[in-house]
């Protein structure tokens, strides 16, 4: 046997040996070299994702650990448990083992708080992510492969909830359950055939429960699994993409390398996401299903509603009118197929395709791998405002009914409010966003080109009053900056620039007494000279090939460029 | 929108339809009372009217042998004291809306003939009456009058008419957990799982119950007051009742094992917490990351 690693840095330690014995058979050495080097960028807004992967591994998790006690099945039984008032009450099996669970397991109301809170979290999370990634332009092509990716993470993470919510069998899943009955029964031509198919004959059965926990635990988290790997492989294999700034190239990635600095990081940010869902699920009660009562057709409860990223769908049912539609032959079309059906289609087509809607719009078919500011895309920016506003009112309808009870307002009056907002809200909101990213974008201009504000005012010798502004970098003759924009942050006030003494260190409570500080910045050179000699804003560099779309470049004399798309 | 009051609704249907009945009763009733009469000789109705006279006769002494009790008991009551006080509390503060003889005022407020002790109790004792305005509802609020003036004023309302009267008694006897079913069953859809209340159309409300006590919960059942269905003892045995207030109150009594009960609402409120409290402290935690850059 060819011994190759004798030579020279042989290990000579025990625990060395036996990694090189490990390596020898699998050959681990330089890809997990290649990985540990990984450069991650370290904006705030990249954790975003993580923090959804964080709670998807609390789900999995504490899901596992309700598995071993939750009972899928609809079958009959009388409830002999340590809750009194449902003693006695006849009930199925799966909400039975959810009361055992939360009343007579041990650890088993923690867990299933856990499991809930995290559940919220995660789709949050999903949700908040996918606002940076849009926001920032970061699905640009090579990553419309990983949007999509994302959009069908986020359409499984809506029906995992769905599924897990109506698990328990409890009057809230159950009348849940029972409308997504309704909404499959909606579906022209086929909604019977499907229904059947789902429900295996009338709602509700006695299949339906055991299909969606198979579903729920086994389904839909591996292919969400797989789908995270996917999404985790081709973002290393396309590498991050970051903010312009100093250094910062469409070539490169500035950042900490995976080990140690980000796995410390990202290590950290694990214990916060869990922190954070450990204190909810301790703190704060989520779906106490003792106090719904077991599901029961007859009955209904006012203020039920879906978990939070489902009811912007309830919204919609609420706020859309009545309008079936009759066709000869006995056929009619229910109104609840085009809230529930027609529009979250539409909602997550677009969403899906707005990568290649855009390339298709501002004809940029280049590659990106630098981050635009949302200011500097009006266009997009204002879209995604707009989308926004849509969603959010949806949601706000979707829990109407409680709005209207707790701030005592007519409930007509807010399905009213949500009908007519819903439509003049969002282009009213793209206006706005449209004129406020201008405004940003000739904000950053004006402080190139004439400096930042200082507010100190001049009175000059024949009486006017100027305020001194102080120019980021070299000037003309007529005093204009001479820096174009490169797409990040400008500075705007004096203390960024030094102008004033840096900030204290520490975030809860100062690390360094400010005596010290006065100190040591006496010691440098302070003020236009420093200033002068940072490089502040150097990114975008045309040399380098840098992004062709926006920005003025220094050969335009730096003045504000109309935004193309 | 259509809001549906059943009041306006039902008159204009029912005028027309009385009088088609009127105009057609005599056009048809006519040929036929003549054909009968013809058919009947002279003596057979001689005995026909005897025999119907004798059996009103027989009917109302009946009738009258079981009614008197319950008259006399009223007079006994219309002259009491508390009749007294409680009518003098009616007509300082009841009358303008109800009437002198407690026969309402349109357009201001019902008849409060046969609506019995129950109700004058719920509205009362709740502080929904007196009624400060018109309004879609009458809010509850601090009440108004002490407990042995609403005790006088039930005793008035009660003596004028009649009708279901203050339950007595322990309230809270009954199966809890049949309390549960029956309150799932009747009063879920509008007060919610745990009685934290809801929205009703056109600004009306099914109120929460957090400051009901049996008594108010019992007569509310008994009376339906506003939009509340009447739920007397042939649909809910007064068992029933106080089974369905045990569960209310054992409910509302009870500590929340998970924690923070968050209004008890369900999925709005949690989706409030996960945004405004989970996500926050998270995108703190990230800031934090960012500033350790």
């Amino acid at each position: 046997m060819a011994r190759t690693a004798t030579a020279p840095g042989a290990p000579t330690t025990r625990a060395g040996k036996m990694a090189l014995e490990v390596d020898d058979r699998l050959i681990v050495a330089g890809p997990l070299r290649r990985t540990l080097n990984k450069v991650f960028p370290d904006h705030w807004s990249f954790l975003l994702g993580e923090i959804a992967m964080y709670a998807f591994i609390v789900l999995l998790l504490s899901g596992t650990y309700l598995t071993f006690f939750f009972d899928p099945s609809l079958r009959e039984v009388t409830y002999e448990g340590s809750y009194d008032a449902l003693r006695g009450v006849q009930m199925s099996a799966a909400y039975d083992s959810a009361l055992d669970l939360s009343f007579d397991v041990r650890g088993g109301l923690f867990m299933r708080q856990v499991h809930h809170w995290a559940a919220l979290l995660f789709v949050a999370a999903i949700v908040v992510h996918l606002l940076r990634i849009f926001f920032t332009g970061a699905f640009r092509r090579p990553r419309e492969t990983n949007w999509l990716i994302g959009v069908g993470l986020l359409v499984l993470a809506l029906l995992e909830g769905f599924s897990g919510y109506s698990l328990p069998d409890d009057l809230l899943s159950g009348t849940g359950l029972r409308i997504m009955s309704a909404i499959i029964l909606a579906i022209p031509v086929v909604g019977t055939w499907v229904h059947w198919a789902v429900f295996g004959g009338d709602y509700v059965g006695e299949l339906i429960l055991g299909r969606l926990y198979i579903a729920h635990v086994l389904l839909i988290p591996a292919i969400l699994l797989g789908l995270i790997a996917l999404h985790l492989l081709i973002l290393v294999k396309q590498k991050h993409t970051q903010f312009p700034g100093p250094g910062r190239t469409e070539h490169n990635v500035v950042g900490n390398r995976l080990f140690p600095t980000f796995a410390g990081k990202a290590g950290g940010l694990f214990f916060i996401v869990f922190g954070v869902i450990a204190a909810l699920a301790g703190l704060v009660q989520i779906n106490p299903i003792w106090l719904w009562g077991p599901y029961n057709p007859a009955q209904v409860s006012a203020a039920s509603q879906p978990d939070w990223y489902i009811m912007f769908l309830d919204g919609s049912t609420r706020l859309f009118p009545a309008w079936d539609i009759n066709l000869p032959g006995n056929y009619q079309i229910p109104a609840l197929f085009w809230p529930t059906v027609v529009l979250p289609g539409i909602i997550f087509t677009l969403l899906a395709l707005y990568p290649m809607i855009e390339r298709k719009l501002t004809g940029d078919t280049a590659s990106h791998h630098l981050l635009q500011r949302p200011r500097d895309v009006p266009v997009r920016t204002s879209l995604g405002a707009m989308a926004l506003t849509f969603y959010i009112v949806l949601l706000l309808s979707g829990g109407n009914d409680v709005i209207a009870d707790k701030f005592m307002i007519s409930l007509n009056a807010m399905t009213w409010a949500g009908r007519i907002g819903m439509i003049i809200l969002p282009p009213i909101v793209y206006v706005l966003t449209y004129r406020i990213c201008l405004g940003l974008q000739k904000h950053d201009r004006e402080v190139l080109e004439h400096g930042i504000e200082t507010g100190v005012i001049r009175r000059l010798p024949h009486g006017e009053f100027i305020e001194v502004h102080q120019p980021l970098g070299p000037v003309d003759e007529h005093g204009h900056g001479q820096l174009a924009y490169g797409g990040a942050p400008v500075p705007k006030r004096m203390n960024q620039i030094g102008g004033a003494r840096r900030a204290i260190r520490g975030f809860f409570t100062p690390i360094e007494s400010p005596a010290a500080v006065e100190l040591e910045q006496r010691r440098e050179e302070h003020g236009l000279a420093n200033a002068e000699s940072r490089e502040l804003t150097t990114s975008g560099r045309p040399s380098e090939g840098g992004r062709p779309s926006e920005g003025g470049r220094p050969s335009e004399g730096g003045k504000p460029q109309e935004p193309r798309d | 929108m259509s809001t549906t009051n059943p009041q306006s609704d039902a008159r204009p249907d029912d005028g027309p339809q009385r009088a088609r009945l009127r105009r057609l009763r005599p056009a048809q009733g006519t040929p036929a009372a003549a054909a009968r009469s013809r058919r009947l000789s002279k003596a057979r109705r001689r005995v026909a009217n005897v025999a119907g006279l004798m059996a009103a006769l027989v009917l109302t002494g009946a009738l009258y042998s079981t009614i008197a009790p319950a008259q006399a008991e009223e007079a006994e009551a219309a002259g009491g004291e508390a009749y007294e006080a409680g009518r003098e509390i009616y007509e300082n503060s009841c009358i303008t809306c109800h009437g002198e003889n407690l026969e309402g005022v349109e357009t201001r407020g019902p008849s409060l003939i046969g609506v019995g002790g129950a109700a004058v109790y719920f509205q009362v004792h709740t502080g929904r009456m007196p009624l400060v305005r018109q309004a879609e509802q009458g809010p509850d609020k601090p009440v108004v009058f002490s407990e042995e003036e609403i005790d006088q004023l039930v005793t008035y309302v009660q003596a004028n008419g009649g009708g279901p009267a203050v339950p007595g008694g322990d309230l809270r006897e009954g199966d809890l957990a049949l309390g549960g079913e029956l309150f799932r069953l009747n009063c879920a859809s509008c007060h919610n799982f745990v009685g934290e209340g809801g929205a009703l159309s056109s600004g009306k409300y099914a109120p929460d119950l957090h400051d009901a006590d049996d008594l108010e919960i019992y007569t509310a059942m008994l009376s339906g007051p506003e939009n509340m269905p009447v739920f007397g003892d042939n649909q809910l045995t007064p068992e029933e009742k106080r089974s369905i207030i045990n569960y209310i109150q054992t409910i509302k009594e009870m500590p929340d094992p998970g924690g923070a009960g968050i209004g008890r609402i369900g999925p709005v409120g949690e989706g409030v917490v996960i945004w405004v409290v989970g996500i926050s402290a998270l995108m703190f935690g990230i800031f934090w990351m960012g500033t350790k850059a």
